[in-house]
């Protein structure tokens, strides 16, 4: 039985892989696959699969997740300054800079629960986010925003050419395709470690955290550093997720560590199903898709897409439609946000489930 | 001295602003138990109730401009002016105040059509869901808003009468420097007015009774035969008129544009959290104590010693009231706390 479920979660890592890396080519027809788009998804995956660690292992909803994200740009931002412009210091320094900030947050944070440790870390989060523009402007440049500049020392680089140079690994320059593939490969090892994650005692104590606390505590267990263990964890993988904005595009702002930030990978988890493995990840892809794709369609592009209607037709639906793309994205968001939570409770993937559930009952009867 | 009541007074001008989105945010908790993200969507539409009465108000019509003789010029004239002559004039000047008249009714229906159509098939769903139906709502109704008003803000103006400043210090016998703006005066007792109105009528009155009851206990007295979901929903309705109150007076003092909601709603959280979730005291107290602590932390004298603290008091205050005091201010044991 054991070994049947860890080949089934080999199956799940090997199709993730094989769907991640094959994006370029099956998000053609979606319009999507410019590296940029694409890199964005692979970010906001990760950033999403450590969040779901949190909320959806253990149901504490953090609202200050950004923050590390925050501090993972800074961080790798820094390391590009200072000492080398290969991506790898930079990202392991974030990581456990990230790990570091969420250890201290979630030790505290994590005293109190329910809404009251949400209100927590979103007050972390926004003193992170205030301080970055403010006080801190000497290592955060404010509202400019940490650059790259000619006069960084880089020290470990002995490179000394003309204009700033460009991430890379090992010489690989890490902008376009070779960034999004950087990107889609921390992604698939971040998507196997969570799976691992899930699946381990470790992962089995924070679910049992969630379906009751008081039990666990009863039985002798003591969740705190269960739940602390949680919050660094996926502290980590957001600040992973800012390492890796910063790897490919070296900028780092305050903005990234605002409320709406942290809500926005809330929205992801919850809309893809939180607690589930894939869930979070097509949460954050669709969020990303109608961010960057609805909201760059104008009423021309709309008449091409509707060319085919007839001429009194295709001018009506292209004014409903058009209420719904460009600057109304928001608007088109806002109503799936209300269909996908009105109608499947779990999220999309529960719809998935219900699909799933659907075919297979029709399979048998026939 | 002047400086500090003059902060004080600040302070607690926003402080009411939060402390009446803060009330309707809790009531709206202690009763159905819902996370409302929508509440901020409900001041901003109080808001635009006043723009829109004053866009009302003042559809105009093009009239020959007799005082320019070079050319043909025109000028608009609303035409309440053309019919009602001065008292028409007065109308318009007074179009915030008076969209009060048109915003209690609005809102009250906004608010029973938003618990029947919505909120009210999700009391037993987790807070999460809830927290993703109102934040998907307050977005729908955001884009409408732009869609109609665009993305600027509009400025409103306050009845000509108090357009201008009180002089306070003369007032108290101090230093005439010491001025005031008269729509912050009378925002803060409109605010007071309006608190005391929710409080007397929760304490006062049977149907107030019978919601506290409700909130102690639920199901008890559902089964003495009273249909508590329906008190409920007039409890929600009562919540948003309160929402869109504090919005629609807060016009003259800032701008309103669609996302004003948001703004406030983050803080109004902390605020509600802070005073203990489901308590009403509570909410008003952090309220008006977080605008007084945010507007003395902007004090030059503070920022000199304590740089940087005007932008995180307000959140600084929230972690240590939450952990020094586990369930905020004043709130009771056992809620939302899993």
């Amino acid at each position: 039985m054991k070994n049947e479920s860890a080949l089934k979660d080999w199956t799940l890592i090997i199709l993730f892989a094989a769907v991640v890396l094959t994006m370029p080519i099956w998000l053609k027809p979606l319009g999507a696959n410019y590296p940029d788009l694409m890199q964005k998804f692979a970010i906001f995956g990760l950033f999403a699969i450590g969040f779901n660690i949190l909320f959806g292992l253990t149901g504490y909803l953090s609202f200050g997740h950004a923050a590390f994200l925050g501090i993972g740009s800074y961080t790798a931002v820094w390391s590009f300054k200072l000492l080398t412009m290969n991506v790898l210091p930079a990202v392991i320094f974030a990581v456990v800079m990230a790990g570091i900030f969420a250890f201290l947050i979630g030790f505290v944070s994590l005293r109190r629960s329910g809404i009251y440790f949400s209100i927590l870390t979103l007050a972390f989060a926004e003193m992170s986010f205030n301080m970055a523009y403010s006080v801190l402007t000497p290592i955060t440049n404010g509202e400019t925003g940490l650059q790259l500049s000619l006069k960084d020392p880089r020290i470990l680089d002995n490179f000394q050419g003309e204009g700033i140079p460009i991430t890379n690994l090992f010489g690989v320059k890490m902008s376009g395709m070779p960034g999004f593939y950087f990107c889609a490969a921390i992604l698939i090892i971040g998507f196997f470690l969570s799976v691992r994650i899930t699946r381990s005692p470790f992962g089995m104590m924070l679910r049992a955290i969630k379906s009751n606390q008081t039990r666990m505590a009863y039985t002798g267990f003591n969740t705190r550093p269960y739940l602390v263990w949680a919050f660094v964890i996926s502290g980590m993988y957001a600040g992973m997720a800012g390492a890796l904005m910063a790897v490919t595009d070296p900028l780092a702002g305050a903005e990234r560590m605002q409320w709406t930030a942290s809500g926005e990978v809330v929205l992801m988890t919850i809309l893809g199903g939180a607690g589930t493995l894939i869930g979070p990840l097509i949460g954050a892809g669709i969020i990303k898709y109608f961010e960057n794709i609805f909201s760059a369609f104008n009423e021309q592009t709309l008449n091409e897409v509707f060319g085919a209607l007839p001429d009194t037709l295709q001018n009506i639906v292209v004014k409903i439609a058009g209420l719904f793309v460009g600057e109304g994205w928001h608007l088109l968001l806002g109503l799936m946000f209300l269909i996908v939570i009105i109608f499947l409770p779990g999220g999309i993937m529960e719809g998935f489930r219900r699909l799933g559930k659907l075919f297979r009952l029709s399979g048998r009867s026939a | 001295m002047d400086t500090i009541i003059l902060q004080v007074l600040n302070g607690i001008d926003k402080g009411a602003a939060y402390a009446l989105i803060a009330l309707g945010l809790t009531l709206v908790f202690g009763t159905l138990g819902v996370v409302n993200f929508a509440h901020g969507a409900l001041f901003m539409l109080g808001a635009f109730t006043a723009v829109t009465l004053r866009e009302l108000l003042t559809l105009s019509k093009k009239v020959k401009d007799e005082s320019v003789t070079f050319f043909d010029a025109y000028k608009e004239i609303p035409y309440l002016e053309i019919y009602l002559g001065d008292f028409g004039t007065a109308i318009v000047d007074y179009a915030v105040p008076l969209s009060i008249l048109i915003a209690i009714p609005f809102m009250l229906l906004v608010g029973l059509v938003m618990e029947r159509g919505l909120i009210r098939h999700f009391y037993k769903r987790p807070h999460a869901d809830q927290i993703l139906v109102t934040f998907g709502l307050a977005l729908v109704l955001q884009e409408i808003v732009k869609k109609f008003y665009g993305a600027n803000p509009i400025p409103q103006a306050a009845p000509d009468i108090v357009a201008g400043s009180a002089n306070i210090g003369a007032w108290i016998g101090m230093a005439d420097s010491m001025v005031y703006p008269w729509w912050r005066l009378i925002y803060l007792a409109f605010a007071l007015a309006v608190i005391f109105a929710v409080f007397a009528f929760l304490r006062f009155t049977t149907f107030g009774m019978v919601v506290r009851a409700g909130m102690q206990d639920r199901e008890t007295v559902s089964l003495l035969g009273i249909d508590i979901e329906r008190r409920f929903t007039i409890v929600f309705g009562i919540a948003a008129v309160v929402a869109g109150l504090a919005g629609l007076m807060y016009t003259p003092i800032s701008p309103p544009n669609y996302h004003m909601g948001m703004d406030f709603l983050v803080l109004s959280f902390v605020v509600v959290v802070v005073g203990g979730m489901g308590s009403l005291p509570g909410a008003v107290l952090a309220g008006f104590l977080l605008g007084i602590l945010q507007s003395f932390a902007s004090l030059n004298e503070v920022k000199s010693i304590l740089p940087g603290i005007d932008q995180i008091i307000i959140f600084l205050v929230a972690v240590v009231v939450l952990l020094v005091r586990p369930r905020g201010l004043m709130g009771r044991k056992g809620i939302m706390e899993d």
